[in-house]
């Protein structure tokens, strides 16, 4: 986010927002126009589309050759699907310096599509419904190092943490807080994270940290225990 | 069939004609068959009376035996059937005044088996009993262990074509333990008859050599042959699988894709169409097997009544519903009210609120309690501004509620917008769930 990029262009647009170069990954040329058209316009949206691709090999050399912020990451790829890219990623977003992160947009809100991009480390899960303006506020949420839930992903978790009877494999496991769970009700109502701010009376960026560690949790220690954890909750 | 006794009619009222005429293949039959079946389809092919070809065979036996080899004989090379046979049956039958029975055995059937017994102590009587020929006892033992364990095979493989395999385990399995004991006790006999019983220890080890040697030499292939088997059937599945899938892709979004292009200029009409056909599509991808798939069905637990009444009220206010369901119970008769409510509250939102956006419903099902929330992004409003005549908000939401025991929440959106809370309390019965 430190890049020089971001601070060449802060004074180009109103708002003194800065620039968050993003790679578009979609198998169907469609869907990537209209997104180009939707968010691409950079003067306006602060959203500049570096790169693009159709497949999870093209994905990954584009990925690598441009090293852009953020990712959008469509889930059914030809070539092994956005987790696969995610995997052959792993270094470039675990990069200290100039991380990529991925937000997923996917037209699918199934629920093991859905974990299993949040499994392979993608920060985000947005459905291909969205609008325009909510899409650039989710990019820039991501660039920023937050999460962001589409409510029905929020709806999956509460659903997964919130069974009575969990297998005695979750003792070990932190829990949801109460106030972490209260903020996913509401992503699950469809309430915007500033919404939610107004209605809990806390700060944004409250909101933020209480996704993020939603996240965290969710990915738990190790894959092991994820693939029993959502194995025992038929999320798998 | 034109020329089928009068007689005959019923029994071939369902076929149609084309399906009978061309190729009379030979068939052993199904029903009401005694051993294996061949008589009676030698019968059906041949349009003779069963009876006549049983006693043929019996009279063949008594040449040494000879009926009892052609017997066998048809009974390993001919398959079983049902259809074929079933409908020449009836013009077999029909030249006497016999009518089949399904599990009684008719007169034809005692007759056979009175002639077999007489056949059977004629040949006895011939043989002097287990005295001149003391093989007679193993070989028939042999023979009846290898009749019933052929005719279990028989009776598998039809319960396969009328799938009622899983009725009945055990009887099959305690039919072919019998006979593979008769086979056994048949060949001990005559080892022990030739007085080789010394030998048996040895002879036993030989030929258990040789099976093994057999296993081990064909086992390879034969393990190598079902898994063919198995994944060229796998194959068939899924292709078939695939043509369905496809046809329904084909016929409801060709159908609907059609529809919108005829409607192109009716931006609502355009997305309300979008919209029930994503719903249709997704339920049908992604729903459980058999459950959901044609939607007429009355919903029996909370996730599908508020999936369900999102969608009619999608359908018929062409306003976009989101719906979150987190967690589920069956529907009892509080949540059907509370169902209720929310429905109304759905429909007022996509009426007076629908313009700002999609309608955001949420369910959970937490412990005791079931709270539902509808949330539109409309212009607000305001409960006490409604006149006191208007009766839709205060009865058929919050009244309902309140009568069946649950609260109503009316409030402002933090951002716009109406937001309608409901809450009901579960029956204690239905906790278990």
């Amino acid at each position: 986010m430190s890049s020089e990029d971001a601070q060449q262009d802060a004074t180009a647009r109103p708002g003194g927002g800065r620039t968050v170069r993003v790679v578009l990954v979609d198998d169907h040329r469609m869907f990537r126009t209209g997104v180009q058209a939707e968010i691409g316009e950079t003067a306006r949206t602060g959203v500049e589309v570096v790169g693009e691709a159709a497949d999870v090999d093209q994905a990954v050399t584009v990925i690598t050759a441009t090293r852009p912020e953020v990712v959008l990451l469509d889930v059914h790829l030809p070539g092994g699907g956005g987790v696969e890219v995610l995997r052959r990623c792993a270094a470039l977003s675990a990069d200290a310096e100039r991380p990529v992160r991925f937000l997923a947009l996917s037209v699918s809100d199934a629920a093991e599509d859905v974990i299993g991009v949040i499994r392979g480390g993608a920060r985000g899960y947005v459905t291909k419904t969205i609008t325009g303006t909510d899409l650039v506020d989710a990019i820039f949420r991501v660039a920023d190092g937050d999460a962001v839930f589409s409510p029905r992903l929020a709806g999956f978790v509460l659903d997964a943490f919130a069974s009575t009877d969990a297998p005695p494999v979750d003792e070990d496991l932190d829990r949801l807080t109460q106030r972490e769970r209260e903020v996913l009700r509401l992503i699950a109502r469809g309430y915007a994270y500033k919404e939610i701010a107004k209605q809990l009376f806390i700060s944004v960026k409250t909101v933020e940290s209480h996704v993020s560690a939603v996240l965290r949790k969710l990915q738990l220690s190790n894959r092991h225990e994820l693939t029993r954890w959502a194995a025992a909750r038929r999320l798998v | 069939m034109t020329t089928a006794p009068p007689r005959a009619e019923p029994g071939y009222a369902p076929a149609p004609d084309p399906d009978d005429p061309p190729v009379r293949k030979l068939y052993r039959s199904a029903d009401g068959r005694l051993l294996g079946g061949v008589a009676r389809g030698l019968a059906g092919h041949l349009g003779l009376p069963v009876s006549w070809v049983r006693i043929v065979f019996v009279a063949l036996f008594m040449a040494d035996g000879m009926g009892a080899l052609l017997y066998a004989a048809f009974w390993f090379f001919v398959p079983l059937g049902i259809g074929g046979v079933e409908h020449r049956q009836p013009a077999a039958g029909d030249g006497g005044k016999r009518r089949r029975l399904a599990r009684k055995p008719d007169k034809g059937q005692v007759f056979a088996l009175i002639a077999l017994l007489i056949g059977a102590s004629v040949i006895a009587s011939r043989f002097q009993l287990g005295q001149a020929n003391g093989y007679l006892w193993p070989v028939l033992l042999i023979g009846a262990g290898v009749a019933l364990v052929w005719r279990q095979a028989d009776n598998s493989r039809r319960a396969q074509w009328l799938e009622l395999g899983r009725r009945k385990a055990l009887l099959p399995v305690l039919r072919g333990a019998a006979g593979v004991l008769l086979v056994c006790i048949g060949v001990t006999g005559i080892v022990v008859l030739q007085g080789s019983v010394r030998h048996l220890g040895s002879v036993l080890q030989a030929a258990l050599a040789v099976v093994v040697g057999i296993a081990l030499l064909a086992g390879p292939y034969l393990v190598r042959m079902m898994q063919d088997l198995s994944e060229e059937r796998l194959m068939r599945i899924r292709a078939q699988e695939r043509a369905e899938v496809a046809a329904h892709v084909h016929d409801s979004v060709l159908h609907t894709l059609t529809l919108i292009q005829r409607n192109a200029d009716d931006p609502r009409e355009v997305a309300r169409l979008a919209r029930a056909q994503e719903r249709e599509l997704r339920a049908w991808l992604y729903k459980p097997e058999g459950r959901g798939k044609d939607e007429d069905e009355e919903p029996t637990t909370l996730a599908e009544a508020v999936r369900k009444a999102a969608a009619e009220v999608e359908d018929h206010h062409g306003v976009p519903i989101e719906v979150v369901v987190v967690g589920d119970c069956p529907l009892d008769e509080p949540l059907g009210a509370q169902m209720q409510a929310a429905r109304e509250a759905m429909v007022n939102a996509a009426k007076y609120g629908g313009e700002g956006g999609a309608v955001q419903v949420f369910a959970e099902v937490e412990g005791r309690s079931v709270f539902v929330s509808v949330r539109d992004r409309g212009p607000g409003f305001d409960l006490d501004a409604v006149p006191a005549d208007r009766m839709g908000v205060r009865e058929s939401i919050i009244g309902r509620m309140e009568r069946n025991g649950g609260t109503a929440r009316l409030r402002p959106a933090p951002d716009g917008g109406t937001v309608v809370e409901l809450e009901m309390e579960r029956a204690a019965a239905e906790q278990g769930t």
